[in-house]
């Protein structure tokens, strides 16, 4: 599968068949540990805590080959990289803000029985 | 020359092959035209990410401030038939980047075939979500408002759903698909016997991709007798749990008053969060000081033992999963467009762009998926 | 060599151009040419204006007495709610960028449309369906009360048209992603060969900061009017309380992308005031680099500071202190604008017509307009200050003041060269002298009356207010007038006005290098690459009566430059 490059217009750059197979065989391994670490994880005497913390890992290990190899970014010009990552910045600003609020209300919304509102204590 | 350009009605391709043809007049280049298409495509997905945000935002503050309710409630979602999901989108992803390699080398066949098998591979995702969400249904797992948990799956009522054991929901979700599949099969023999060959291609083509939905149920509902704790149970009470508002829906609700108690009871032992801790070692194990409360069977799980914010997790799960699917929808569209133009032979080595942008797409809804699954299918 | 005849079909009034190339409707409901969709849509926004201008104008007649019994406390609810919506969906977010900027960035680039005109099409569409479908919650007889913010819990119990003003606000966010993605594209990718970035007007700097808010921050917009749509529809227990769903959690999605939208608002607007003030005072803009960046920096501070409008909701200390803090320093770079125009004007030789007179008028409201907001951003005089008329004021002085102040000067500025004929300048300055005493004449009192404890959005009110409300109200209708007035002019220019050249004015951006009108192309040569600011760089040609670059002038009746040319 060797590409005829020479012909190929400067903005043209298909990605070799071999990789495209090598990324999918690796996004299936890291599928497979995922799914078996959540399914074994515990009973392979892995700590309770890590089970979440090794699955974003993993997914991020997933996310970063499709992006990297699926969608060119490797390749790509660093304009359109910049401009996807940034908006992961402005998802995590998102999240971390708002996370740092609503902590405050949680106490009023657990308190709140619709049968006994007599139970709401607002003076916080 | 100020109106929108109409498609061209060339039936014969070949016309289009000259130089210059596809570069739109305000572009002074193939390059120049592909490399505005492509920090445009970049954009689109930035506002796409935005626009999931929202939901991973509500997702982690939950998560966070309910830790109990998502360790409880994805007892409920089979990982395995996700993991199979997740799997049928990856190769889905990878015969797309096949697609695209295609198109870049002018190779129209190739494409079309690529782009096909993507678009079967995300109909056969869709017809294993529509398992999924109808076997939730049927147990009553719905969102917050409406959960109403019952392990008692309600005999099917249509003449399919009897014959073969499956439930109604599956079934109204088969029927749009079914109608589908009859018009595009009609379509195909109507365009053959009028002599549109691409239109017939087309039509089969779609056809061959309604299928995937139902090889997806097929699929999923083998799939999930082989793995599923709860199906064919036969708990045999219907125990409702009672939303944490009062719903007059039913006249059985309102006669099942001792529920309301069983309310209270919650309710007081569920306080302000410092006590979330203690909940969620209640939940998962016996506390031998506590006072009658039935421990928690991660596999079959009491309904009266669940947290009153049980819903939530699915309220976060249909909207989440629900608008995920919603993107794969539109995806087949584009696709569809992208496989007509195959077969009319657009692409070439100068012009590939389309192909490329809706890959790029077909990616993130891909990469969406990669975590959707963790955060929702593998808590534990 | 260019020679009389080329100069005359170059920068004469043509025969053909892209208001008469091709005629019948259809070729305006589905052209592809920017210049035609920015008209479309500046008549768009122009009735929504109307529209919710009238509103305006019944609420304040309503509040002409304390205890006025014109409007039901209901029917009051209804129509604040209404106008703030249609003002701020359907009126002021697009109004610059997708009216003023379609019709000028393309040109200012050298270039021949923007990068997609097909979604230009249909970001003015679905302006169209979206503006549409909001109206549809009033004409379905449901109406709207809850404020355009639509906080929760209220707009999940109400009974009125949440769901079609939420839907109508949810397209009309898509046509403002359209728009903004388009000129982020068409900046990055179809500027003019050479023309780097540095030599970019500050319109286009800050329409393309602009752009990069419309793209991150509306589809947050989408998603949170999308979840209320379902927390009314299917209950999912998200913002309402009655199921375990926490309503503030609604403000903070909701104002993640609204307080960034005020800055959608405001940066063309300031883009606009860059190239009012530089050309009429007919000297380089001052700091232009600092302008440029602060453009940035306003755009993405801007997502840093959505909390100061939640300071009296429960907020948490922390992050209210955070936000707080942030509020002060976004204001910087506005300011850091304002020095550089005054700067500008600095031994400028004033022109003082119509879009000069809007531009100095911007200067001025503005400047207390932003003052206002600091006493907002403080965490102290906010929580006396919140929802009282002195948000409103503040808001309408930027928003007012600010925006629509520039849209006038813009659309002034920009009307000769779209049709090639001239505005009546003194009736434009009657109208531009109504709009600003009317407006302070509205909205100051309102500073004062809020300060003294005067709520906001209230149908009646303690007596005491009412001198200020009744100034209040007569300056409305003046301000009414003045904007009528503006109207007036404009159309009439557009159609009757007596023919005007290409270059009136010796401004110096690419546009002005076209005919006037110009053809459907833009530019029948590749237009001379000069900086925007070098005024020098236009001489004047007395054959066509007009300003044309010295590159294609008549070298023996030129004379030479003054300055050399600004590096």
């Amino acid at each position: 599968m060797s590409e005829h490059h020479d012909d190929l217009p400067a903005f043209c750059h298909p990605v070799s068949t071999k990789l495209l197979f090598g990324v999918f065989f690796g996004l299936i391994g890291l599928t497979v540990l995922t799914v078996a670490t959540s399914a074994l994880g515990t009973g392979l005497g892995m700590p309770p805590a890590f089970a979440f913390p090794l699955a974003m890992v993993i997914a991020t290990m997933k996310a970063f080959l499709v992006c990297a190899f699926f969608m060119h970014m490797y390749w790509d010009k660093s304009f359109n990289v910049l401009a996807f990552l940034s908006s992961l910045l402005f998802v995590t600003l998102f999240i971390g803000i708002t996370m740092m609020d609503t902590g405050e209300n949680q106490p009023t919304i657990e308190a709140f029985d619709i049968n006994n509102l007599a139970n709401v204590d607002v003076s916080e | 020359m100020a109106v929108a350009d109409s498609h061209d009605t060339h039936d014969d391709h070949h016309d289009l092959y000259d130089h210059g043809e596809f570069i739109a007049h305000h572009f002074d280049s193939a390059e120049q035209q592909f490399d505005s298409g492509k920090l445009g495509i970049w954009l689109f997905l930035v506002t796409e990410v935005l626009f999931f945000s929202g939901l991973f935002v509500a997702y982690t503050l939950y998560r966070t401030n309910h830790p109990e309710v998502f360790e409880q409630a994805h007892v409920f979602l089979n990982k395995y038939l996700g993991g199979l999901n997740t799997i049928v989108l990856l190769f889905s992803s990878l015969t797309m980047a096949l697609g695209v390699r295609a198109a870049q080398l002018g190779r129209n066949k190739n494409c079309s075939v690529y782009i096909l098998m993507t678009m079967v591979c995300a109909t056969m995702f869709l017809g294993v979500k529509a398992v999924e969400y109808s076997h939730k249904w049927d147990m009553g797992i719905l969102v917050r408002s409406a959960f109403n948990l019952t392990y008692t799956h309600p005999t099917p009522t249509t003449e399919i759903g009897k014959s073969l054991h499956i439930s109604d929901y599956l079934v109204y979700l088969c029927i749009v698909p079914a109608l589908l599949l009859a018009g595009f099969l009609a379509a195909s023999v109507i365009s053959k016997l009028i002599n549109k060959t691409m239109l017939a291609k087309f039509m089969v083509a779609m056809a061959i991709t309604v299928s995937g939905y139902f090889l997806g149920v097929v699929v999923g509902v083998v799939f999930m007798s082989a793995t599923d704790a709860e199906t064919g149970s036969s708990h045999a009470s219907v125990i409702t749990e009672q939303p944490l508002m009062l719903m007059a829906s039913t006249q059985d609700e309102h006669d099942e008053g001792d529920h309301d108690e069983g309310d209270h009871d919650k309710a007081a032992a569920d306080p302000n969060h410092e006590g979330d801790h203690a909940d969620h070692e209640e939940h998962f194990g016996a506390h031998p000081a506590d006072g009658g409360e039935a421990s928690f069977d991660a596999h079959h799980p009491d309904p009266s033992t669940l947290s009153r914010d049980i819903g939530i997790f699915f309220s976060i799960y249909y909207c989440m999963t629900g608008l995920h699917a919603i993107h794969i929808i539109g995806g087949i569209i584009a696709l569809a467009w992208l496989y007509w133009r195959s077969l009319l032979g657009h692409w070439r080595t100068d012009y590939f762009g389309p192909v490329d942008y809706v890959g790029l797409y077909w990616h993130l809804v891909d990469l969406i998926w990669i975590y959707l699954f963790p955060l929702l299918y593998l808590i534990d | 060599m260019v020679d009389s005849s080329t100069r005359q079909k170059l920068f004469g009034t043509p025969e053909t151009n892209f208001l008469n190339c091709s005629k019948g409707w259809k070729s305006w409901a589905f052209t592809l040419d920017h210049k035609r969709i920015g008209i479309m849509y500046l008549i768009g926004v122009t009735v929504a204006l109307f529209l919710a201008g009238v509103f305006a104008l019944v609420l304040r007649s309503h509040l002409f007495t304390f205890d006025s019994t014109m409007l039901s406390d209901d029917m009051y609810n209804q129509m604040f709610t209404l106008h703030g919506a249609v003002m701020v969906f359907s009126f002021i977010i697009p109004s610059i960028p997708a009216a003023l900027g379609n019709i000028v960035l393309p040109m200012m680039l050298g270039a021949k449309d923007v990068a997609f005109p097909r979604m230009n099409l249909a970001s003015f569409y679905l302006w169209i369906i979206g503006t549409g479908c909001l109206l549809l919650a009033i004409l379905s007889g449901k109406g709207l009360d809850t404020g355009w913010t639509f906080y929760t819990p209220y707009s999940i119990d109400t009974n009125t048209g949440v769901i079609y003003a939420t839907f109508g606000a949810f397209i009309l966010g898509f046509s403002s992603i359209f728009t903004g993605l388009n000129f982020l594209v068409t900046v990055n990718t179809m500027r003019s060969k050479d023309q780097g970035w540095f030599k970019l007007p500050l319109f286009v700097w800050s329409l393309y900061a602009t752009a990069i808010i419309q793209v991150l921050a509306t589809p947050v917009l989408g998603i949170t009017l999308l979840m209320l749509i379902a927390e009314k529809t299917l209950h999912i227990g998200i913002f309402d309380p009655k199921y375990g769903g926490d309503p503030v959690l609604f403000q903070h999605f909701f104002w993640f992308y609204s307080h960034p939208a005020v800055y959608i608002m405001i940066l063309p607007a300031m883009g606009v005031i860059s190239e009012l003030i530089s050309v009429y005072s007919q000297k380089r803009i001052f700091g232009y680099s600092f302008i440029a960046f602060s453009s940035v920096a306003i755009a993405l501070l801007g997502f840093l500071v959505w909390g100061h409008h939640m300071f009296t909701s429960g907020q948490s200390l922390v992050v209210t202190l955070i936000f707080s803090a942030i509020t002060f320093t976004v204001a910087i770079p506005s300011a850091v604008k304002v020095f550089n125009w005054l700067a500008t004007l600095y031994k400028g030789s004033i022109l003082l017509n119509t879009p000069m007179c809007y531009a100095l008028s911007f200067i001025f409201l503005f400047g207390i307009g932003g003052l206002t907001g600091l006493f907002l951003g403080a965490l102290s005089t906010d929580i006396h200050l919140h929802d009282t008329y002195f948000v409103v004021a503040h808001f309408h002085f930027v928003m007012v003041g600010g925006t629509l102040t520039a849209l006038l000067g813009g659309v002034f500025h920009w009307w000769p060269k779209i049709w090639g004929r001239m505005y009546n300048d003194f009736l434009g300055r009657v109208g531009c002298f109504l709009v600003f005493s009317g407006f302070n004449l509205t909205f100051f009192p309102q500073f004062v009356m809020g300060s003294r404890g005067m709520p906001r959005r209230y149908a009646s009110y303690d007596p005491e207010f009412q001198i200020f409300h009744q100034l209040s109200t007569v300056g409305a209708f003046v301000l009414g007038i003045g904007i009528l007035l503006s109207f007036v002019v404009l159309v009439y220019a557009a159609l009757r006005g007596p023919r005007c050249s290409s270059n009136p004015f010796r401004a110096a951006s690419l546009e002005w290098q076209s005919s006037s009108p110009p053809d459907f192309h833009n530019f029948l040569q590749t237009p001379v690459l000069t900086d925007p600011y070098d005024f020098e760089s236009q001489v004047y040609d007395e054959e066509l009566d007009t300003y044309i670059p010295r590159e294609f002038a008549n070298p023996d009746k030129v004379a030479p430059r003054k300055e050399p040319v600004h590096h």
